[in-house]
């Protein structure tokens, strides 16, 4: 039961990170490749507020909770302010670089541990916190891509250029998603590090990153529900075939292979899984169907 | 045009890419609600007098104002949002999102409410929400397009797509529109159709409009005003029979097609 309630618990921290990068890839169209970094960030300013400030119980998760996604968030404006002007990869490659010095400067770092890692951290992070704030941050998720705000940041991925011609201040479109994202990788920093009790840099490596924004494309660019259902699925597929040892990483990665082969655009691209998610995908079906008709009648009509 | 304020007024115009100059002190004025046309041979520049227009270029040398204010080297979104709008040669539209979201997202400027009325579900969000999908479908009633909102833009048959553009546009509630070649690839009836479209739209909206086409016959149709490029340069400037009788114009440009045919 422990055993089950930990990898519910990790899917649940992970889920948090990936929210929030889902409104960054999915929805804005940044692909981000050190988000590990601003989960370091979080994890290891957490856990500083939680072990070396001596904060009575119950402030202690909260206040450790803050500051990390605080920390990462103000991260993300600095690195925002220098990259969100580089197009397409060389944002990936500049956040790939961020992530990879976060790492590098915290191996450095003896006050928290460096390479060794910082153990004996507080054990704050329950399952049920993990639960209270996936259902909170999903609805923010929600709320954000379904506001004006969310709808600049789609115009921004499907046409930068129309989106600046359509009014959108696509920088700060970007920024916001970019902080929102980034927050939300500090949120779960400051849970994983509440919650192993452990933290060291290389928790938080390039692959830590790919693995994130992994589960967003698995899951669906551009769908909420599609991240949930990414997430739930890489984080247990490693559980699921725990008895196959190494074999298990293999079929990780094969099922990322399958997906992108067989559904480039992920399991839930673009669609949710809402009342009135399928209502809209019915409706375009039925709209895209009747002008096919329309159009075929008034070409017959003209033949005749 | 004897105005006192011109909506839009280039003045000594220019752009240079390294040596070549694209745009070459071109001073042009487009008056309060009219139809001005900017033709000229390929690579004249005029899409790119656009694109210095709405920002996408930053001027080299000269000034743009647009009622009465410096407008040069704004951000683009700033000058969208003060009253200049435009459309693509090559169209742009977010093909993924259905037509009705095109136009919705556009819509954004009507609305003030902030991040945290988005977060919270405060009451100025789903007031102000309410308002914007009613503009949305307000205008795509307009504009013919209400029984195809549900469909995906790239769905859509190329002569809607244009009309699109152009609602999506026109939900900035722009004080000028800016066609770039709007009846490029469409057969006649189709680019008569696009002619009533402009006018309608000029009237119904109280919008100046400037074109640029190479279909001579919806410039000569619709425009009050013609401004004549050619290698980045004005060569004329006046009333549709003016320029078409323009001997350097017929040399330059129309006098081309006669040697051909």
């Amino acid at each position: 039961m422990d055993y089950i309630q930990g990898i519910a618990i990790l899917i649940g921290i992970n889920l948090i990170a990936v929210l929030g990068l889902s409104i960054l890839t999915g929805f804005t169209g940044l692909f981000s490749f050190g988000h590990g970094g601003f989960m370091a960030i979080g994890a290891y300013v957490a856990a500083i507020v939680s072990s070396r400030l001596n904060l009575p119980g119950p402030v202690a998760l909260p206040a450790a909770i803050l500051a990390g996604a605080a920390a990462a968030a103000i991260a993300s404006v600095f690195i925002g302010k220098l990259t969100l002007n580089l197009k397409g990869d060389y944002f990936c490659i500049a956040t790939m670089g961020f992530g990879e010095a976060i790492r590098v400067i915290l191996n450095n770092i003896d006050y928290v541990g460096g390479a060794r890692g910082w153990a004996n951290l507080p054990n704050l992070t329950s399952w049920w916190v993990v639960l209270v704030l996936d259902v909170v941050f999903v609805v923010v998720a929600w709320n954000i891509i379904n506001s004006r705000q969310g709808r600049n940041m789609v115009a921004v991925r499907e046409e930068e250029l129309a989106a600046q011609m359509a009014g959108v201040d696509t920088f700060r479109s970007k920024m916001i998603a970019l902080v929102v994202s980034a927050a939300l990788a500090g949120v779960a920093g400051a849970l994983m590090a509440n919650y192993i009790q452990f933290i060291r840099p290389t928790m938080f490596n390039m692959a830590k990153s790919t693995d994130l924004t992994i589960m967003v494309i698995f899951g669906g660019l551009g769908s909420i529900s599609g991240s949930i259902v990414g997430t739930i699925l890489l984080v247990s597929l490693p559980e699921v075939f725990r008895n196959f040892a190494q074999w298990r990483l293999v079929i990780y990665g094969l099922a990322v292979i399958v997906i992108m082969v067989g559904r480039p655009s992920g399991i839930m691209g673009g669609v949710e899984l809402t009342p009135s998610g399928i209502r809209r995908i019915f409706a375009a079906r039925r709209a895209k169907a009747r002008l096919e008709a329309e159009l075929k009648a008034a070409e017959q009509g003209e033949v005749a | 045009m004897t105005e006192a304020i011109p909506l839009l007024e280039l003045k000594g115009l220019t752009k240079r890419f390294g040596g070549l100059a694209a745009v070459n002190n071109v001073s042009l004025k487009v008056g309060d609600g009219s139809i001005s046309g900017l033709i000229g041979p390929n690579g004249a520049g005029k899409t790119t007098i656009f694109n210095l227009i709405t920002g996408v270029y930053k001027v080299t040398e000269g000034e743009i104002l647009f009622q009465g204010k410096p407008i040069h080297n704004h951000e683009p979104y700033r000058i969208a949002c003060g009253g200049i709008t435009r459309t693509f040669q090559n169209i742009r539209l977010f093909k993924n999102l259905s037509v009705f979201d095109n136009v919705y997202t556009a819509c954004h400027r009507s609305a003030h409410y902030n991040l945290l009325d988005s977060v919270l579900r405060l009451p100025r969000y789903w007031r102000e929400e309410k308002q914007l999908r009613e503009k949305a479908s307000g205008l795509l009633r307009i504009m013919g397009l209400e029984e195809r909102q549900d469909i995906s833009a790239n769905n859509l048959p190329y002569g809607l797509q244009r009309r699109l553009e152009i609602t999506r546009a026109l939900a900035l509630d722009p004080k000028l529109l800016l066609l770039d070649e709007p009846a490029a690839g469409m057969n006649p009836d189709e680019t008569e159709n696009l002619m009533r479209i402009i006018s309608e739209v000029r009237k119904m909206f109280n919008i100046s409009v400037l074109v640029i086409e190479h279909h001579m016959d919806l410039i000569m149709g619709i425009c009050d005003h013609i401004h004549v490029l050619n290698f980045g340069c004005t060569l004329a400037d006046g009333t549709a029979e003016s320029v078409a009788n323009d001997p350097k114009v017929v040399e330059a440009y129309l006098g081309a097609e006669e040697v051909t045919a």
